[in-house]
């Protein structure tokens, strides 16, 4: 589970604890917050580990899987949720706020995704899903580089997906909206007008998505992307 | 690696695509994937499994260029000797 010490990893870690699998807690650069998650996952009698890699270092994914495996075994369900924005007007965005978002957003889960798979596939089983966004399929200004990272992996589920099926690997995404987290914080009051819902997604709510695409009951569900958002892209 | 032979590569190749789902009695060298109806996912296994046993890594170009279960021996062997 990567980017797992933040809102929606540490809710879906915990989750995924709780349906009895052993979850690596992958952390970027807040160990604190990542140990916190461990701790509480152990507390409710799971088994988790924290493990930090830079994801934007091109070689830090295979090792951080090879960790992975040396800690707990055989990854039998990936979760690339590591994200993170450098948010501007395309017209101001520079080539490094550009490469740094597509670098840790789309490369990073392709690089883990085609480490894991081998296995997967040798194994015949396999759950990997893809956490994108509702930014992928609407508008929104001055996300250009999220926008094109997020949508790339709706592209890259969507054709894995077609690879693998027969090999009992699926490849799904979700698309969450707008979610309590530190990504929104200060920004949720002004957009909930907009959500017909009229409220922000709980972290939760996304990780009860993420949990059953990760089940082996979402066993003939492959290349899709649940939305999760309350109805706002409806 | 000296001590791969042509015979055990075969073998391993042979069982490994019937594994994978070929039938027994289409398996021969000469027999092509795609009358063995072997596609592109199983080549890619089939390459897991020869890295495993010989610690010889195909790349996806190589083995985009094979034909025969002869080739696949051939470049195994081939490989296995660098």
């Amino acid at each position: 589970m990567t980017g797992a010490s933040g809102a929606i990893g540490s809710a879906t870690a915990r989750a995924l604890a709780a349906d009895g699998w052993p979850v690596v807690v992958h952390y970027g650069g807040n160990v604190e917050k990542a140990g916190a998650v461990v701790a509480s996952i152990e507390e409710a009698g799971g088994r988790a580990v924290a493990i930090g890699a830079d994801l934007a270092d091109p070689s830090a994914p295979e090792q951080l899987l090879a960790d992975a495996v040396a800690a707990l075994g055989p990854v039998r369900v990936l979760v690339n949720n590591a994200g993170i924005t450098r948010d501007n007007l395309a017209l101001q965005i520079s080539d490094e706020d550009w490469q740094t978002v597509i670098d840790v957003d789309l490369s990073a889960a392709f690089r883990l995704l085609r480490a894991a798979l081998s296995p997967m596939i040798r194994g015949r089983y396999g759950r990997i899903v893809n956490v994108s966004s509702i930014i992928a399929l609407k508008n929104n200004p001055g996300q250009a580089n999220y926008a094109a990272a997020k949508a790339g992996l709706l592209g890259l589920t969507r054709s894995v997906a077609s690879e693998v099926a027969r090999r009992n690997v699926t490849v799904n995404a979700v698309a969450p909206g707008f979610i309590e987290s530190e990504m929104t914080d200060g920004l949720l009051e002004d957009l909930v007008g907009h959500i017909p819902a009229r409220r922000a997604g709980q972290p939760e709510e996304v990780a009860a998505a993420i949990r059953f695409l990760a089940s082996p009951e979402a066993s003939y569900v492959t290349g899709s992307t649940l939305v999760v958002d309350g109805g706002l892209g409806a | 690696m000296s001590t791969v032979t042509r015979e055990d590569v075969e073998a391993l190749v042979l069982s490994s695509l019937e594994e994978l789902g070929a039938e027994a009695d289409a398996l021969s060298p000469t027999a092509t994937f795609e009358d063995l109806d072997v596609d592109s996912l199983d080549l890619a296994e089939l390459s897991q499994i020869v890295e495993e046993k010989y610690a010889v890594k195909l790349q996806g170009e190589d083995v985009a260029k094979l034909r025969t279960v002869e080739d696949a021996v051939n470049l195994i062997v081939e490989r296995a000797a660098q």
